[in-house]
């Protein structure tokens, strides 16, 4: 048989996009997945499509993504539930309203159409949010994905070009050669890690977990039309130190409210913690006091793989590893999801040594060790 | 005779005995409790809150297991969509 191009170890949203390229490229493809997909962030994520200006390489990245979903919407099969619905920052007071006027400047630097809303278009909008809010930026282009089925989709689509699945756990990977948890081995001139929040394979890939806490709602057609997101999300999800909610919610096709967010360091079981949650829906229902009468279905936790800089590790792992056969493709925090498809190009061009769409350098893994420490702000 | 009372369902007034359920009001009236996701409509199973398949909007609150109440004069009923 022809020997494979690549092993690829992990088939969260990022392991299935890289898989999918690699396939396109007509290379044999070797998928590692550890098994199920239980316990991964791409079942436990939001599924938001989304823009974030919080750093100009953040929003290069998540700006080129989400043109790249819209160029794969036409062929996304209907379970994946891609849906345009738009974000609204939501800004409670005047000050938040100023911050409105200069991300909606940002964006327009990026070339991406935003709309200021007034007190009136934003209750116009979004006629359950409460009153006395101040305002809010509207991004038509944001949208929501059903991203489980997004995953699966791309391993198929990788399979239907040759890949191969090997449903177990990778334990150590090096110099081309991956071993596997049943003792066996893969051999492969690159291997790429898209393994998520976990770093045993390679430690200096300093990952540290971020959980949050989700909730999904009975279904409510018509209650709410964009994804609503606080302004000051941006301020709680920067804070280190302490845990941090943020109103957070989202429509799903299916008329169900999906509602974030909360976001903690340190702590890397699953288990759901009644305060933070608490918190966490207190928070939803001072934006939207309509929620007291929705009913919940289910709560559950994720974790979100943050890097010392928040942003992803895509690109060869030199610096972090002597060893020239290691690629990553990890580390996204809370925009795995926006990002996996952008990132899997990024990369597979880093490999073939073909040019990008965006500059790739602010990406590579090897600035985690650019010499002076870097912390975790 | 027992006492009678009016509701209404979907529109129309329906009368029906006090103590009956809103659940069996709606099987009277010949209405779907609520319609599923995929679009299918759907009745009471259970009879006994466990199963939510009766769920409907009650004076304006969607998702009220209907097998749980009992009509009230002048309550209004409409098929959870
Ligand atoms: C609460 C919450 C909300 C979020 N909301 C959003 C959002 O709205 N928008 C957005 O863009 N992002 C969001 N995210 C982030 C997003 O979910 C993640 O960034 C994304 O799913 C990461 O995908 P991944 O493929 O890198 O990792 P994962 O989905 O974790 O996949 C990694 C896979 O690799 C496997 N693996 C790891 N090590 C090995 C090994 N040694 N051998 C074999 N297999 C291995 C794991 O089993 C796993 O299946 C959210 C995250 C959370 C927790
Ligand atoms: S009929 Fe089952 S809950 Fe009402």
């Amino acid at each position: 048989m022809k020997p494979l191009d690549v092993l690829i170890v992990g088939a969260g949203i990022v392991g299935s996009s890289v898989a999918r390229e690699c396939a396109l490229l007509g290379w044999r493809v070797g998928v590692v997945t550890g098994g199920t997909l239980a316990g991964s962030s791409t079942v436990a994520g939001m599924g938001h499509v989304v823009v974030m200006d919080d750093s100009p390489a953040q929003l290069a990245l998540t700006a080129y993504s989400q043109s790249v979903w819209r160029e794969l919407v036409p062929q996304l099969p209907k379970v994946t539930e891609y849906e345009q619905c738009g974000t609204i920052w939501v800004a409670a007071d005047h000050d938040e309203m100023a911050e409105v006027q200069a991300r909606h400047e940002v964006y327009a630097r990026g070339g991406l159409e935003t709309r200021v809303l007034s007190a009136s278009d934003l209750a116009a909008a979004e006629p359950n949010l409460r009153s006395g809010l101040a305002g809010g930026l509207l991004v038509p282009a944001d949208g929501v994905i059903y991203q489980p089925a997004a995953a699966a989709y791309f391993l198929h689509q990788a399979q239907q070009h040759g890949a191969e699945i090997f449903p177990l756990r990778a334990t150590a990977a090096a110099h081309g050669v991956l071993r596997l948890a049943d003792g066996t081995s893969l051999a492969a001139p690159r291997i790429v890690l898209a393994v998520g929040a976990e770093c045993e394979l390679l430690p200096a890939m300093q990952i540290q977990r971020r959980k949050g806490h989700l909730v999904i709602s009975d279904r409510y057609p018509g209650f709410l039309r964009h994804q609503l997101v606080e302004l000051g999300y941006l301020k709680s999800a920067h804070k280190v130190a302490e845990d941090s909610v943020a109103f957070n919610i989202q429509p799903r096709q299916t008329g169900q409210l999906l509602i974030g967010s909360s976001r903690q360091y340190g702590n890397s079981d699953s288990e759901i913690e009644t305060a933070i949650m608490q918190r966490m829906i207190d928070r939803a229902l001072d934006y939207m006091p309509g929620l007291r009468n929705v009913s919940i279905l289910r709560a559950w936790t994720g974790s979100r793989a943050a890097t010392p800089d928040k942003l992803p590790l895509i690109g060869p792992a030199k610096g972090l590893a002597d060893d020239d056969t290691l690629w990553l493709a990890a580390g996204f925090e809370g925009l795995g999801i926006t990002n996996a498809p952008g990132a899997a190009r990024l990369l597979v061009n880093a490999m073939v040594g073909r040019a990008s769409a965006i500059d790739a350098t602010p990406y590579l893994p090897a600035r985690l060790n650019a010499g002076a420490a870097v912390a975790y702000a | 005779m027992p006492e009678m009372l009016s509701l209404r369902i979907n529109g129309a007034t329906v009368r029906v005995a006090n103590g009956t359920s809103v659940s069996a009001a709606m099987l009277i009236a010949g209405q779907p409790t609520r319609i599923s996701v995929t679009g299918e409509p759907r009745g009471p199973v259970c009879g006994m809150g466990i199963c939510f398949e009766c769920r409907a909007i009650v004076n304006g609150m969607p998702h009220q297991r209907t097998c749980q109440l009992l009509c009230e004069e002048g309550m209004t009923v409409e098929t959870n969509r």
